[in-house]
């Protein structure tokens, strides 16, 4: 663990007036609206089944858009507000476009010890984007800035997707690991 | 279904003597063979339910009085007696039916801490027969696995090992003829730490946000969806079928007399063989980081550790003895936490790395208290402008006043998590502290601070 600390952009509040950006599509395809139903059939209450439509509603519409809050909201017959709230929370719903293969590098004390500040650094170089800042021009990469994934012993580790982790990296492997996007050896992440 | 993954992790989870008598293999069999999340392979290899037809042939009282004999201590980070906790469950009378839930809370997401995943990898049918257990002793209706977001392929494998339980009849209704009906649902967070307190994590449950509640009322008498519930870590979970399988007195014999039982320690930091041990507790941590995992990697003195992942208070050099047991930890002014052993060697900036923690609370308070919310930013920017060499001698002074203002003044313990490392790096490390903003060095590395170079 060395200087500098990158500095922490997951944090920003929005500037008023601004939107979170919306999504082209505007509605659940039937076999998502099923998927919902049936969930909301397994719990006791059917709120229970927020969280899961907002996992289906990203992987439908690629992030959680205000559309898709919206479909969650009407899908379940919640008021809209509550999805939202519960939509912002929590970290892992995309309220703005990723790219094909979305990074998640985790800079946490144990990651941090082993190098993850300088592997945020060579991702950002090699993907040509920052944390934040959206998906690249050609639309393949996008990275973010994680708390621990839960890889403190093999660190720094880097998550592709919501598939795998991969860990021990260094600028070899990072190269390796982009190839295998391009390659399409990883779950793309919607769809 | 989608496939299960087959990349191998390259954490290492075994030792010299690992299965012996001396450091028995309970909770981590099977670690590195990717085929054990089927039934078969764990019914053959593993003595895999076993202790589940026994259980289920038991009185539900006796079975928690087996655990309760066992005194295993939760392995989450609070250390509760898992057996008086299960107790707590109301029970029916004549007068009134309840509906009792089981929750696991695999919501594993302490820096320094990757135990559970492991379980869920290599193990996830030990898991399904402690969460049957668990549910038989308390007569529950329905267990729910919480797991993070983040694991979505271990998810995946859970629910593919669930559904193999059920075809064999080990879930579902009238389990082996008993009567009883039961079954468990996983249920995917979606990147909250803060889910990890049992009651924001039956709030999250709930399809709410992660907020903790109020307490009382305990989750024994109102947790999820407003019914008793038992929220019990993975490991916890983990540990119940060994139990009942060497009888509750046998496995109190592991470990010392007060802390029971075995335990996984994950080690990461800067160690040469950072990976999961499982330990009898009160096995001392020298032994563990410089013995198992091999000592500092970077050839330099170790000079601290976190003994029980990021929330419990560092460690310098005169407590690297320190038995791993929930009291001694406690009593040498630490806490023994998830297991997660975090070494940082002579050359980390100790500035740097408080800072690295507490920015860590900082993002993943949950707003609802305002000590921890405000607090938590206020260490954050008084650290900042510490680590860019824009600090003033005053701020120390600040800092310390702090703690107190945020520590035990929240509805959980998030904000008490945060003032640990920072209390204990300001009382140990208070010269990295005072250098920092006298010098404009850094006194770990001597390079100089971001204000004085610009990057880099």
């Amino acid at each position: 663990m060395n200087h500098p600390l990158p500095p922490d952009t997951a944090n920003e509040p929005m500037a008023p007036g601004q939107r979170l950006p919306d999504s082209e599509r505007k509605e659940f395809s039937p076999e998502a609206l099923a998927e919902i139903q049936a969930i909301m059939a397994q719990f006791p209450d059917k709120l229970a089944a927020t969280l899961p439509a907002l996992h289906i509603a990203q992987r439908e519409f690629g992030f959680v858009s205000l559309s898709a809050m919206k479909a969650v909201a009407k899908a379940i017959g919640i008021p809209e507000g509550h999805v939202f709230g519960v939509a912002t929370f929590y970290t892992m719903y995309q309220k703005a476009p990723v790219g094909k293969f979305h990074f998640s590098v985790c800079t946490n004390i144990s990651c941090a010890l082993r190098g993850a500040a300088q592997l945020l650094e060579k991702v950002c170089e090699k993907t040509g984007v920052n944390p934040g800042q959206g998906p690249s021009p050609d639309g393949m990469w996008s990275v973010e800035e994680v708390e621990c994934l839960a890889g403190c012993g093999s660190g720094p580790c880097v998550q592709v997707n919501h598939d795998v982790y991969d860990e021990f990296v260094d600028e070899q492997k990072l190269i390796e690991v982009m190839e295998a996007c391009k390659r399409g050896d990883y779950r793309p992440w919607a769809k | 279904m989608a496939a299960i993954r087959t990349k191998r992790d390259p954490q290492i989870y075994t030792f010299p003597g690992f299965g012996t008598d001396k450091f028995p293999n309970l909770m981590l069999r099977g670690a590195g063979d990717l085929d054990n999340w089927h039934l078969k392979v764990y019914e053959q290899k593993h003595e895999g339910y076993v202790a589940m037809k026994q259980a289920l042939k038991m009185e539900p009282v006796a079975v928690t009085e087996e655990v309760k004999a066992s005194g295993i201590r939760g392995r989450g980070g609070a250390g509760f007696p898992c057996g008086l906790k299960w107790s707590f469950m109301p029970k029916d009378t004549p007068e009134r039916k309840f509906t009792r839930y089981l929750v696991c809370n695999g919501d594993e997401g302490e820096p320094g801490t990757f135990k559970d995943r492991a379980i869920l990898e290599y193990n996830p049918h030990q898991l399904i027969e402690g969460m049957i257990i668990g549910g038989w002793a308390m007569q529950c209706a329905t267990g729910f696995v919480y797991i993070r977001g983040e694991f979505l392929w271990l998810i995946e494998k859970l629910e593919a090992a669930i559904q193999q339980a059920r075809d064999a009849g080990y879930l579902g209704k009238n389990i082996l003829g008993t009567g009883w009906d039961y079954d468990i649902l996983v249920y995917r967070g979606a990147g909250a730490y803060i889910c990890g307190e049992e009651t924001a994590l039956l709030n999250s449950l709930e399809g709410r946000r992660g907020e903790p509640r109020v307490k009382p009322p305990f989750p024994a008498a109102k947790g999820a969806f407003g019914q008793p519930t038992t929220v019990n870590n993975v490991e916890t979970l983990a540990a119940v079928p060994p139990i009942l399988r060497m009888g509750g007195a046998e496995y109190g014999k592991l470990g010392t007399p007060k802390n029971t039982g075995t335990r996984i320690y994950g080690v990461s930091g800067h160690v040469k063989r950072p990976g999961l041990f499982e330990l009898p507790l009160g096995t001392p941590m020298d032994f563990v980081v410089n013995e198992l995992a091999g000592g500092s990697s970077t050839g330099k003195k170790t000079k601290a550790i976190i003994p029980g992942g990021a929330s419990a208070p560092m460690f310098d050099e005169k407590d690297f003895d320190c038995p791993l047991d929930f009291d001694t930890v406690k009593a040498r002014g630490s806490m023994a936490g998830s297991g997660g052993l975090i070494c940082m060697d002579e050359d980390t900036c100790m500035v740097q790395a408080t800072l690295r923690l507490i920015r860590f609370y900082a993002h993943e308070s949950c707003g609802q208290c305002t000590p921890c919310r405000e607090g938590c930013n206020w260490m954050t920017m008084i650290l900042h402008r510490i680590e860019h060499g824009e600090g003033k001698m005053s701020d120390l002074d600040l800092l310390a006043s702090l703690t107190p203002r945020i520590g035990l003044r929240t509805l959980c313990p998030l904000g008490d998590a945060a003032c640990g490392p920072m209390d204990s790096a300001l009382q140990k490390f208070r010269h990295e502290f005072e250098h920092h903003i006298t010098h404009k060095t850094c006194y770990a590395t001597g390079s100089r601070l971001l204000s004085t170079v610009g990057a880099h």
